[in-house]
């Protein structure tokens, strides 16, 4: 049952990975997150290097994200426009990620900062969505009509070169979007997310779009933003492991196209429900790991 | 059944060689099971066995029990080691020592307690035991330098990486000595050496090196060798092959 890993130097025991990859391919299919928020803090906590864990789980994403984008694009659900403006930002923002990664290195912080991160994104993040999704839920049981989502958000509506996203029904600035994408891929470099838990919700709340095309444009951004930190990381770092990625992507690749079906059958608005508690309960576990007194006072840092 | 050929075989080279060096010093020989340890995708750690003969001046055996040390060490590297305070609530590292050589896999075999086997002078001077690792931190505080010191010996113990068998080299008939020395799978590669001391009040009369090469092989090693020679090319490969895993899978689950 142990394999391994010729990048990370150790051996795992490969069901472990195959069966985490899956739960987050599932994850992947039904929310149209990448699951790295999953995938990277669990795979440190199995003991793989966190600089092999960020790397290879962008990989994994790119996988296990391709069979969820190209179902969602037989449907109809992707933004071809939207995506590609949101693709240009993300692979600038890797650009700028892989600079401050190094920074943060140097100081020593690197761990801590990505944990910090984690539980201030996902914080605010899943409480939003939580909120929204609650109040969906209520309405909808009043019987009363659910609410638009589409955000004026008079920040975005003043931005210049306004042009027309046919399938996410906006007419809004490329700015807004294109600095979303930087963000998010600013994320994939550092913590080896695909940055769904952001981009859904940003879509939703900030840009406005329409419901059916965020998963599936959020899905289509992914796979080529985790495609450029993959290339990347093993140009700068050689932290990506083929033998772990792969491992990932074999649970992965299954579990998202169940995931996909499983999401067809669920309402929308129970969906953002699913998502917002499992984004919060990933920000509690990382706070309280913050906060509490650590197993290991004592850290390695390898050569530099 | 492998061990006792072994001792075999070193009994008879021992009576061929010994009487024909008159007035000699005591010379150790050695060997190890593996002097090349191929790491491939089943790899899960690996014993080594290291052994030998002390070769007496004149074959006359001592009654008493010979002092031995084997010490087996990686590649040494510098590393800083950082050290968590709670800061407004939270764990955060705080301060660090930087380490020039720490060696990546240290493991000492000794046939009697350290302290009591050999001198302080010649452990600092031949890093035998975890206490003489000469780890050349860089820092002036006495203190501090103590603290960091513990805590890396403390966390590489618990890895696997650094260790101490005190009294575990088993000897025979006072001539011939076996260490069993156990490496983790997360055992770094590169040049090792195992290193046998021979100690006679607290004091190195005799030594030997053996080298040991660890490296990946095969599949592993070929992985490893494209992604640090061309880094391109790799995560090319690595995007195609997880696209096409990907689409594959959409391909082969069935869709409603």
């Amino acid at each position: 049952m142990t394999l391994y890993l010729p990048i990370a130097e150790l051996s795992v025991n490969w069901l472990v990975i195959v069966a985490l990859g899956g739960l987050v391919g599932f994850l992947s299919g039904m929310f149209g997150v990448g699951g790295g928020f999953l995938t990277t803090p669990l795979l440190i906590f199995y003991g793989i290097p966190p600089a092999v864990a960020v790397a290879s789980s962008a990989t994994q994403i790119t996988g296990a994200s391709v069979s969820g984008a190209l179902a969602y694009w037989r449907r109809g659900g992707v933004d071809l426009k939207m995506g590609g403006v949101l693709v240009a930002g993300g692979i600038v923002g890797a650009g700028l990620g892989s600079v401050v990664f190094r920074w943060l290195q140097e100081l020593g912080q690197i761990d801590v900062a990505i944990n910090l991160v984690y539980v201030v994104l996902l914080g605010t993040v899943g409480g939003l969505m939580l909120r929204e999704a609650v109040r969906t839920l209520r309405r909808t049981a009043r019987g009363a009509r659910p609410a638009r989502l589409h955000a004026h958000n008079p920040v975005i509506a003043a931005l210049p070169w306004k042009t027309r996203f046919y399938k996410a029904g906006l007419y809004i600035s490329p700015l807004a979007p294109l600095l979303l994408g930087a963000v998010v891929g600013m994320l994939t470099v550092i913590m080896g997310v695909g940055g769904g838990f952001i981009l859904v919700p940003a879509m939703i709340y900030l840009l406005g779009m329409s419901a059916n095309s965020v998963v599936g444009t959020s899905l289509f951004q992914i796979v080529f933003v985790t495609a450029a930190t993959t290339i990347l990381h093993s140009v700068e770092s050689q932290t990506v492991d083929i033998v772990l990625a792969g491992l990932l992507l074999v649970g992965g690749v299954i579990g998202a196209q169940l995931g996909v079906r499983a999401a067809q059958r669920l309402a929308p608005a129970k969906l953002r429900l699913g998502l917002a508690l499992l984004v919060l309960g990933v920000a509690v576990r990382l706070a309280v790991g913050l906060a509490l007194t650590p197993a290991e006072l004592f850290s390695v840092f390898g050569p530099a | 059944m492998r061990a006792a050929a072994l001792v075999a075989g070193l009994l008879a080279l021992l009576l061929a060689v010994a009487p024909s060096h008159a007035a000699a010093p005591v010379r150790l020989i050695t060997d190890i099971s593996q002097n090349r340890i191929d790491i491939v995708y089943t790899f899960k750690g690996a014993e080594l066995l290291v052994f030998g003969a002390i070769q007496y001046p004149r074959g006359s055996v001592p009654d008493e029990r010979p002092g031995l040390a084997v010490v087996v060490r990686g590649p040494a590297e510098p590393i800083t080691l950082r050290k968590k305070a709670r800061v407004a609530g939270i764990w955060i590292n705080t301060d660090s020592v930087r380490f020039e050589s720490a060696p990546g896999f240290y493991a000492v075999a000794t046939s009697a307690p350290i302290h009591s086997l050999v001198d302080e002078r010649n452990a600092s001077i031949w890093e035998i035991g975890l206490d003489y690792l000469q780890l050349s931190p860089t820092s002036s505080d006495a203190a501090r330098i103590g603290e960091f010191t513990r805590g890396l010996i403390d966390l590489r113990r618990r890895s696997g990486l650094w260790s101490e068998q005190e009294g575990r080299i088993g000897l025979t008939q006072n001539i011939l000595y076996q260490a069993r020395i156990t490496l983790p799978s997360a055992v770094p590669v590169g040049a090792y050496a195992a290193e046998i001391y021979l100690i006679r009040h607290g004091k190195i009369i005799a030594r030997a090196t053996t080298p040991i090469t660890i490296g990946k092989s095969g599949f592993e090693r070929w992985v490893y060798v494209a992604a640090q020679t061309n880094g391109l090319a790799y995560g090319l490969v690595a995007v195609t092959l997880a696209l096409l895993a990907g689409w594959l899978a959409g391909l082969i689950v069935p869709r409603k």
